[in-house]
């Protein structure tokens, strides 16, 4: 019979405070199979590790079961534990009595009760688990990165800088992001537009990134190292091979339309460039609302284009692509306020949101830097700035903080007390949160130099009254009722995850969370990566946060992707379903639920054939074999039987 | 009181992640429940399912990735399937249908995982055990 190894954690207390790992201790350490029992505080720390090691090689273990946290957590760590130990790592198993046991149940007899029961299950898995070597995979050392704001731009510049090819996809006809569109950028004030567009620039003019803009990801098959990607290319209505990006053509168009990078306070033509920096210098044809897309007439676009590129053409392509690694950096919106309707629902001109007003501080914005109300022109004097707004409103929004608000509504008073230096700045706020380097200073300089009022409290409605907007609110900290008529106001709406990005994380087969965010693979330990090997994250798509984070989070996915790439081959989970000839009778059957056509029947032999590449070893077929043959390593029908039994106190 | 011994699979990637967050939230739910967890839903056979029945349990829970999610493309549809005839098998087999649930639970979703398991657990306790007698030779 095997020698188990049974290593019981208490992780500090977490464990050990509802679990009686004495008593269960006495309970398994008869169990058939067990031949060492032992506790230890910390299992996964050093002294905790070297132990285990020890017990494999003083009694000749040759199955270990750790009892302790989440395999998620700890697999990959006591996998390794045991391999340096001259054990096979896949006769490592964990059996999580935290997450699904010491931490869902008070009641110590019932928790220690339960934690006998999933060890006993877990030993009979570990008694008849084998040997497995991982398969190796050829790597394709190319990345892809999906959303090309600072997060996606910084992830393509260190990963190509690192020697390997990139593929940056963005939906929009300019790379940049919402970082394009910031004025300038807390605490040190610099403008946003001379920070990223160096950036912008190295990455067009990169060789080994490829550059995909107007495009999005339609189709993704595979796995880590060898992913192969759909990419559908936008139609632009020209050749982009052919333009120049000289702008006659935007210059002549007739049809005017708001720009959306200017949120919708400047115009753009039907044929546009979204910025005068765009990335690449490309314009595209807005085919809803061309005159000549809609009735046939106008066209002058393509009369005035020196270098023919116009071709009116609407026909999307779609190119293939093969990756080894994808990093998904698709950033946020911020909470319309057409949804607000306590703050005008967005029918109030001079009540903005902070991207508006970012257009409005910036030099290259409508108002060329001065701060003008949208609806007559006039430079506000009072001006009232709302944080949180959605934010930190579990009742009727969004429950979590939306991280940059109260940065970027302090950088706002001042930039517009730099303005306008007779106006008067009022600041709405919960809490103020500066936590970040540089950042409570910048904050205290705009209370104290630039004279910003902040008020602590809420405000529960604001309206329309002449060409003013009344706002009332509390201030929480006197008690009193407070209304200020004020000449503009803008809100600090929540960070919300960016559009689509349900479909997408579908497609990358990666999870996210309750409010749309991507979910990190662990929030302390693997915060870059997804669940899914070869799938990273980076920027405002996982969490609400500000460009210095963002720009670590992007090398710190980059980083990921050149570690994966630095590897001879990839190992591949050996915990496949193979096929014992002996019993195939080649029905068949396996082969029409396996989703990766990774199983084929060969009529000649009577067999079903596996590809052990393309299995990602789901088990579908094994529980669809009707006669056994087909198993999964490790995950075989005696031993979930065996598991069962062991539950239902039969085990042994 | 009757205390009902429930078996749960649930995948790797969706349900047992839930469970997981159910516990890193410290949500508290009914201990009945002890969990075997596959790579994916469609691991589980039928023949498992049946199993657990006849080795004493009183309920089976088998937990997914919402469909769509699977990670493996497609495997909970086969699960779906799966089940579905399965339960109308079931009675001819003596054990009524209601003692299988399948239940889409995703990674995200810890307090919907507590919740599904507190309120099947209290389903089955009002079914009462399972009687062995009434369970047809076929199951056996
Ligand atoms: C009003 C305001 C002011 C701010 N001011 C500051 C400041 O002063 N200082 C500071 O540090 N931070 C500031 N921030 C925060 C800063 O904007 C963000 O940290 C930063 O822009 C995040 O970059 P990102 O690349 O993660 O996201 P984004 O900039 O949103 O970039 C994501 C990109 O992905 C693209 N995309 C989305 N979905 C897809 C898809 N499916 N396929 C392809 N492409 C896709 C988008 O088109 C976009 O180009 C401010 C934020 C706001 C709202
Ligand atoms: S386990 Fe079976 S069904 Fe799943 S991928 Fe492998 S061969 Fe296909
Ligand atoms: S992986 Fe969750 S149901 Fe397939």
């Amino acid at each position: 019979m095997k020698k188990i190894g049974v290593f019981l954690c208490h992780c500090g207390i977490n464990i050990s405070a509802t679990v009686d790992i004495e008593k269960a201790m006495e309970a398994l350490k008869d169990y058939p199979g067990v031949a060492h029992i032992e506790d230890y505080k910390y299992m996964c720390s050093d002294p905790g590790q070297q132990l285990i090691k020890k017990k494999i090689k003083d009694l000749g273990l040759d199955g270990v079961v750790v009892c302790a946290c989440s395999p998620t957590l700890h697999e990959n760590t006591f996998r390794l534990t045991v391999k340096a130990a001259g054990m096979n790592e896949y006769k490592m198993e964990m059996a999580n009595i935290r997450e699904q046991c010491s931490w869902v149940h008070k009641d110590k007899t019932v928790a220690t009760e339960k934690a006998i029961k999933i060890i006993k299950s877990v030993i009979e898995k570990a008694r008849l688990d084998e040997a497995l070597d991982p398969i190796e995979v050829d790597i394709t050392r190319k990345a892809m990165v999906i959303g090309a704001g600072v997060a996606g731009i910084q992830t393509a510049l260190n990963i190509a800088n690192s020697g390997y090819e990139v593929i940056l996809v963005e939906r929009e006809p300019s790379i940049g992001g919402k970082m394009a569109q910031l004025s300038e950028t807390f605490p040190t004030l610099d403008c946003s537009q001379c920070i990223l567009t160096p950036k912008m620039v190295e990455v067009s003019n990169h060789p080994k990134i490829k550059l995909m803009t107007y495009s999005e990801v339609v189709d993704v098959s595979g796995f880590v190292g060898n992913f192969k990607v759909k990419v559908k290319r936008k139609a632009t209505g020209l050749d982009w091979d052919v333009c120049n990006g000289c702008g006659l053509c935007t210059e002549k168009c007739p049809k005017k339309l708001p720009s959306e990078f200017d949120q919708g306070l400047g115009e753009r033509k039907a044929i546009y460039r979204p910025f005068p920096q765009a990335v690449p210098n490309r314009v595209v044809i807005d085919f809803e609302n061309c005159t000549y897309m809609q009735s046939g007439k106008c066209g002058i676009c393509q009369k005035v284009c020196p270098v023919k590129a116009i071709d009116f053409d609407k026909e999307d392509k779609f190119v293939e692509e093969e990756v080894g690694a994808i990093i998904c950096a698709t950033g946020f919106e911020t909470y319309s306020v057409k949804d607000i309707p306590e703050f005008g629902g967005g029918k109030l001109p001079d009540v903005v949101d902070g991207l508006t007003f970012e257009r409005i501080l910036s030099a290259s914005g409508p108002t060329g830097g001065e701060v003008r109300r949208p609806s007559d022109g006039k430079v506000p004097k009072d001006i009232v700035f709302l944080e949180c707004v959605c934010s930190r409103d579990p009742e009727h929004y969004l429950p979590y903080c939306s991280k940059v608000c109260c940065m970027y509504t302090v950088k706002h008073a001042m930039l517009y007390k730099h303005r306008v230096h007779d106006g008067q700045p009022y600041v709405f706020y919960m809490d103020m949160r500066t936590g970040g380097k540089g950042y409570e200073e910048f904050y205290q300089r705009a209370a104290e130099e630039d004279k910003v009022v902040f008020i602590r409290g809420k405000v529960s409605k604001l309206y329309q009254d002449d060409d003013k907007i009344v706002v009332c609110g509390v201030d929480t900290l006197s008690n009193e009722t407070i209304e200020i008529r004020a000449d503009m106001v803008v809100l600090a709406t929540a960070i919300v995850p960016s559009k689509g990005i349900r479909e997408l994380t579908k497609l990358l087969k990666i999870q996210i969370d309750q409010h749309g965010f991507l979910s990190e693979a662990h929030p302390k330990l693997r915060p870059v990566e997804s669940l899914t090997a070869g799938v990273y994250l980076a920027g405002c798509a996982q969490s609400p946060r500000d460009i210095p984070d963002t720009v670590s989070q992007a090398s710190g996915a980059a980083s990921m992707v050149c570690t994966l790439f630095a590897n001879e081959k990839l190992k591949h989970e050996p915990i496949i379903v193979g096929v014992n000839e002996d019993i195939c009778s080649g029905c068949g059957i396996c082969t029409v639920v396996c989703p990766y056509d990774a199983r084929k029947t060969n009529l000649e032999k009577k067999l079903v054939e596996v590809n052990e590449v393309l299995c990602e070893g789901c088990g579908a077929c094994a529980a669809a074999c009707p006669s056994g043959a087909a198993q999964q390593n490790n995950y075989t029908d005696n031993q979930i039987n065996a598991m069962i039994k062991a539950i239902l106190g039969k085990g042994g | 009181m009757f205390e009902p011994k429930i078996i749960a699979f649930y995948c790797k990637w969706c349900t047992s992640a839930g469970a997981d967050l159910a516990g890193t939230s410290r949500l508290q739910y009914a201990p009945n429940i002890v969990g075997i967890r596959v790579m994916c839903s469609s691991r589980v056979d039928p023949e498992h399912i049946l199993n657990a029945f006849k080795e004493g349990a009183d309920g089976v829970l088998i937990g997914g990735c919402h469909p769509g999610d699977c990670h493996y493309k497609s495997g909970n549809y086969v699960t779906l399937r799966r089940i579905t005839l399965l339960k109308t098998m079931m009675e001819d087999l003596g054990i009524s249908a209601d003692r299988l649930r399948l239940d889409w639970i995703s990674a995200a979703e810890g307090k919907r995982f507590a919740e599904v398991v507190t309120e099947f657990t209290e389903q089955i306790r009002e079914k009462g055990p399972l009687k062995k007698e009434s369970l047809k030779e076929e199951a056996v």
